[in-house]
């Protein structure tokens, strides 16, 4: 009786462990997709008819066992880049990701050479 | 050095200044036109009136299909339904009718009293097929030819510009 108890807690606290990751893991691809019909909403702030479909078939890929980079480069192959919050690193937005390094490595030069020659 | 340094900023600022001087005569209206010339989404719609199951196979024969996303619901769906009607006088040319987020009833009452110019008439009750279309609002018309490559985008209803151009990229 005893085992069967135990059994049934980490069959229970399996499904609820599961079913949470998967919540969690839907409202995190929420918030990074751009309701392209709204003002700078995320799906996940957003009502309208074009958020609400998103949000179901986020949810029918996640169930499908997508992982999140092939749900956001499913969602970029029918709607550009724009759709999401975070672009990809690609050739295209190379620039996008490595400008503001480029600007620090540059800055931290800068103040080197200030410091130096003072 | 300090010249290496004036001109790597000058160099910088005019980067930056380039960059918001495009941005900024960029049209900022978001659209979904960058998917002409790819191929559009495997088919697999229901029909509206029946349980018949529409796939590739049911259009691959036509030498053009637009696809058309629309729903009785729809104020500006009202406005290209004329346009439609003529499009479908057209033996070059099926349309493809995507019933969007609608009642079966108010759909069919619709069709009756503005004209059916569909060919095949599918559904699409959630919604969630229009995505696989890249739609993100109706109506929408994608004009694909018989290898399903997208040769027209249509964002809105269509008007007698669409018209003429579909009827151009037809002819030829």
């Amino acid at each position: 009786m005893k085992i069967k108890i135990l059994c049934l807690v980490i069959f229970f606290n399996f499904s609820v462990y599961a079913t949470s990751n998967e919540i969690l893991n839907e409202s995190r691809i929420h918030k990074n997709l751009r309701c392209l019909l709204c003002q700078g909403q995320s799906i996940a702030d957003s009502n309208s008819e074009f958020a609400q479909t998103l949000k179901m078939v986020v949810k029918d890929l996640v169930k499908q066992g997508k992982t999140e980079d092939e749900i956001y480069n499913f969602l970029s192959d029918k709607y550009g880049d724009w759709i999401l919050y975070k672009p990809k690193f690609n050739y295209e937005n190379f620039l996008l990701w490595s400008f503001p390094y480029l600007v620090l490595v540059f800055g931290g030069f800068i103040i080197v050479f200030l410091v130096k020659k003072r | 050095m300090q010249n290496i340094i004036k001109l790597i900023t000058v160099s910088l600022l005019v980067f930056i200044l380039g960059i918001f001087y495009q941005s900024l005569n960029r049209s900022s209206n978001y659209d979904t036109k960058f998917l002409v010339g790819n191929k559009i989404a495997d088919i697999e719609l229901s029909d509206l009136q029946s349980e018949k199951f529409f796939t590739n196979d049911d259009f691959k024969n036509n030498k053009y299909t637009l696809i058309n996303f629309w729903a009785s619901w729809c104020a500006p769906c009202r406005v290209e339904h004329p346009y439609l009607m003529i499009l479908s006088r057209n033996k070059d040319i099926k349309i493809l009718g995507i019933n969007f987020k609608d009642k079966k009833i108010n759909a069919l009452k619709f069709l009756e009293e503005l004209g059916d110019p569909y060919d095949y008439l599918a559904k699409d009750n959630n919604g969630k097929q229009s995505v696989n279309f890249g739609i993100y609002g109706i109506p929408e018309s994608i004009l694909i030819d018989s290898k399903f490559n997208i040769l027209k985008k249509i964002i809105g209803p269509l008007n007698e510009k669409d018209l003429k151009e579909i009827k151009e990229i037809i002819k030829s």
